[in-house]
């Protein structure tokens, strides 16, 4: 028990100084990287999507597929649930 | 360098969770770990995408072309937090199965053999 | 579970249709203001949650079933579906906005540049279906889980 309390500390400290030094060492705060794809949105959202939501319109159009997935995951969830508890009822 | 701050909350963040996952032992606060971990990466995604002084990627209509923060990074935040809800549920749910059956939430009481 | 007091059930009673209405008009225009169908439907199940705590669950037992809930969820899901294969059809792609810049419902173009609540083309339609699905899924989550824990404690 206490070694593996002296693996986790140690473990956790490794990811501790890494962290922090990769969050030190990031580009700046507030100058995103990759320009292209995102300013394109920006341009065009109003135009092709007729949506003022930019958001809304990556979620629902842009990137609907991503959608799709997590409308599965939810629905996957949901049902797990009812399962777990529907067995306990009875 | 201390324009980072919002990337050390993220590191910062992501240690809390870490620390709560390697040290307690009650489930319980374990997915409490889990959930403030989740924050941590839901805040970088946001921090990716800010713009200095920029706006929200909402058009009104009578502002000439401000500058907006980027909207693919927000939207997959989106994805992430209903993910995590529905994993949150079904943890929490799993975490009520194992008290049922167990009587307790304490790691180290669960396996019946080896301790 | 038994219902809480009297105050706590009249200012749910109170609060539950202003928190209904609300979140509905997150989902309404969720095409033109921050929200949208998740956030508007996370809204509307706390409503619901809200009355499930105040009343008991008992009381919403015998409103609701987590059944229909179930079948309303699904509903939802099949309706966003069904939209992302209608692009297929009628746009040529998945996901495929095909009711933008037509003369059909929520198929205006947008003048001036911003967009209003008569366009945006599938994107109400599918943040109703997700709102739907939400709404659902989330009172469901909620319901079951108090159903299952309150049963033990009797």
């Amino acid at each position: 028990m206490n070694q593996r309390n002296i693996l986790a500390a140690a473990f956790l400290t490794i990811v501790a100084v890494f962290l922090m030094f990769s969050a030190l060492f990031m580009h700046p705060f507030g100058e995103p990287t990759s320009q292209a794809m995102d300013q394109y949105i920006i341009d065009n959202t109003v135009g092709e999507t007729g949506a003022n939501n930019g958001v809304t319109s990556v979620v629902f159009d842009y990137r609907g597929f991503d959608t799709l997935g997590e409308a599965t995951v939810l629905f996957t969830a949901v049902a797990s649930v009812v399962m777990l508890f529907r067995r306990l009822k009875k | 360098m201390i324009a980072n701050i919002p990337y050390l909350t993220v590191a910062g963040l992501i240690i809390i969770g870490l620390y709560t996952l390697l040290f307690k032992k009650n489930l319980i606060k374990m997915v409490i770990g889990i959930t403030i971990l989740q924050s941590g990466v839901n805040l970088f995604l946001i921090t990716l995408g800010y713009r200095m002084g920029s706006v929200a990627p909402i058009f009104t209509g009578n502002a000439d072309n401000p500058v907006m923060s980027y909207p693919v990074p927000q939207a997959l935040t989106l994805t992430s937090i209903v993910i995590g809800v529905a994993v949150l549920a079904l943890m929490l749910s799993l975490v009520i199965h194992i008290y049922r059956h167990h009587g307790s939430l304490h790691v180290s009481k669960l396996g019946g053999d080896d301790q | 579970m038994k219902g809480m007091s009297t105050i706590v059930k009249t200012i749910a009673n109170i609060g539950f249709p202003i928190i209904t209405i609300y979140g509905l008009y997150v989902i309404a225009h969720g095409h033109l203001t921050p929200g949208g169908g998740f956030q508007g439907g996370a809204i509307v199940a706390s409503g619901l949650a809200l009355l499930a705590v105040a009343h008991g669950t008992s009381w919403v037992e015998s409103k609701v079933k987590e059944h229909d809930l179930s079948m309303l969820e699904s509903l939802g899901a099949l309706g966003f579906i069904g939209l992302a294969f209608l692009g297929l059809l009628m746009g040529g792609a998945f996901f495929s906005n095909f009711l933008v810049d037509t003369s059909m419902l929520f198929g205006a173009i947008p003048v001036d540049g911003a967009a209003n609540i008569n366009t945006g083309g599938t994107l109400p339609l599918m943040n109703f279906a997700v709102g739907l699905k939400v709404i659902a899924g989330l009172f469901a989550i909620v319901l079951v889980m108090a159903i299952a824990t309150n049963k033990e404690e009797d």
